[in-house]
């Protein structure tokens, strides 16, 4: 008996339909939120994200309405975020249907909102996304959707993002996003050393092999991917079986 | 069927309306004593803060209908901080009584695995359980907590093991009470609340 490894797709949305990209650029269409969480829920997703990759201000209602109409085909956890830059806007996307919320920029600007959030909906609400792209000898954390270096050190921020309130860490290589090449594996397991609540890894998904990868040299508790299972490369029952048999421990469905 | 959702500000209780709406179970929202008066069951959902939820509910003055109603015989179920809420006491706030259903308490789970213990779990049993009827032996719940009672007597039905082992299904009579969130963890979560709206469906 143990904590499963926790698949997660992932929907990047525009706040309306899902989109996609490459290294967070070059963003086409590729579906209905949704019918994808639905088609997700029944095939054994353990968690969904939402994102709105957007975060204007402007399509915020249509981004709430986006997080209602996916919670209501999901018999799973839900997280949601993009923009979070206060309690209020926190509290509506919980509202929405969302069980947990991520936050990036605005905590990167004022790290007092995770203590913020954490004190107001607990810690197991607050998802802590870090954008993180290799310079030099250290990764770098970027916000804005990877278009703004912070300078901050990505695993010094994850550390203090958890002292913070933060009770989970979504860490994405911005060198691996979209490049379908494999995990991060050597940042993710330097966040996952350097804090003890659970790490998310993101970016560069692809074959069942660099998910069990980055469960075992990158130490991750979760992989979240995108492309591969909106294009149907990879089927979620299959890397769970995959995953099963090379002993890692999974939820098997149906 | 009458199932009242206790309503107190804080919670998780549209994914609780929305799981029980695809069993075909109605449910409403019960944020006054009144409405909790007149029910065939009581569902007590909960995330957050346990000191925020027993100061929501003594402002709401439910704390003395919700003991009556299960005084009467009303089938109740916890859930996740909801469980937390029927012991008499958490470390996760000292000075706020709970509902006391049970005299053991609430404990912060001891450093050992991530915390929190976030994600899906497998349980071990230890007596018969009404909730765990049909479910496998090995089915996974989706879990997201900090805290959790150690200890509950002959109450408690099943075990998890994350940094200590704690009461996963809690049973007594008429009080039911998961640490997990049957809500959210797919079909065999559904089964959970299916058994339990047949507790209050066997009882009326």
């Amino acid at each position: 008996m143990s904590l499963a490894h926790r698949i997660i797709p992932c929907l990047d949305t525009d706040g309306e339909r899902v989109v996609k990209g490459v290294n967070f650029v070059n963003l086409r269409d590729a579906g209905d939120p949704a019918a994808l969480a639905a088609r997700y829920n029944i095939e054994g997703a353990d968690e969904l994200v939402v994102l709105d990759i957007a975060a204007s201000r402007d399509h915020r209602p249509t981004f709430l309405e986006t997080i209602r109409s996916v919670a209501r085909e999901l018999a799973i956890p839900l997280t949601a975020g993009g923009g979070v830059a206060n309690v209020e806007e926190g509290r509506a996307i919980l509202r929405a249907g969302a069980d947990k919320l991520t936050v990036n920029t605005a905590a990167i600007r004022n790290p007092a909102l995770l203590t913020a959030l954490a004190a107001e909906f607990g810690s197991q609400a607050v998802v802590l996304a870090i954008d993180a792209k290799r310079v030099g000898n250290r990764w770098e954390a970027f916000v804005r959707g990877g278009s703004v270096p912070t300078g901050m050190d990505a695993v010094a921020w994850a550390h203090q993002g958890v002292d913070c309130g933060a009770g989970e860490i979504l860490i994405t290589s911005m060198d691996k996003d979209g490049t379908r090449s494999g995990f991060d594996c050597p940042l993710t397991a330097a966040i996952s050393r350097a804090v003890s609540v659970p790490v998310i890894a993101s970016g560069g998904a692809d074959t069942p092999e660099t998910f069990l990868e980055v469960f075992r040299a990158g130490r991750a508790d979760a992989a979240l991917a995108a492309s591969i299972f909106h294009d149907s490369i990879q089927g979620l029952g299959a890397l769970k079986r995959y995953l099963g048999e090379q002993g890692v421990s999974v939820r098997q469905t149906g | 069927m009458n199932i009242a959702l206790v309503e107190y500000g804080a919670g998780n209780l549209p994914s609780v309306e929305r799981a029980l709406g695809r069993l075909g179970v109605a449910s409403y929202r019960a944020s006054t004593p009144e409405a909790l008066a007149d029910c065939d069951a009581l569902i007590l959902p909960g995330v957050g803060h346990f000191g925020a939820l027993m100061r929501s509910l003594g402002e709401r003055s439910l704390v003395k209908p919700l003991r009556e109603a299960v005084s009467r015989g009303t089938p109740l179920l916890g859930i996740c901080l909801g469980l937390q809420a029927m012991f008499a006491t958490s470390d996760e706030a000292p000075g706020d009584a709970g509902l006391a259903m049970f005299p053991q308490k609430v404990s912060a789970l001891p450093p050992g695995d991530r915390l929190p213990h976030m994600g899906w779990n497998q349980l071990r049993r230890a007596r018969p359980s009404k909730l765990l009827e049909g479910v496998p032996q090995d089915a996974y719940f989706y879990f997201a907590h900090s805290y959790a009672a150690l200890e509950a007597g002959e109450a408690g039905v099943a075990y998890c093991d994350h940094c200590a082992s704690f009461v996963a299904v809690l049973e007594q009579e008429n009080i039911f009470a998961t640490q997990f969130h049957p809500e959210k963890s797919g079909p065999v979560g559904a089964r959970i609340l299916l058994n339990f709206v047949r507790q209050a469906g066997a009882r009326g």
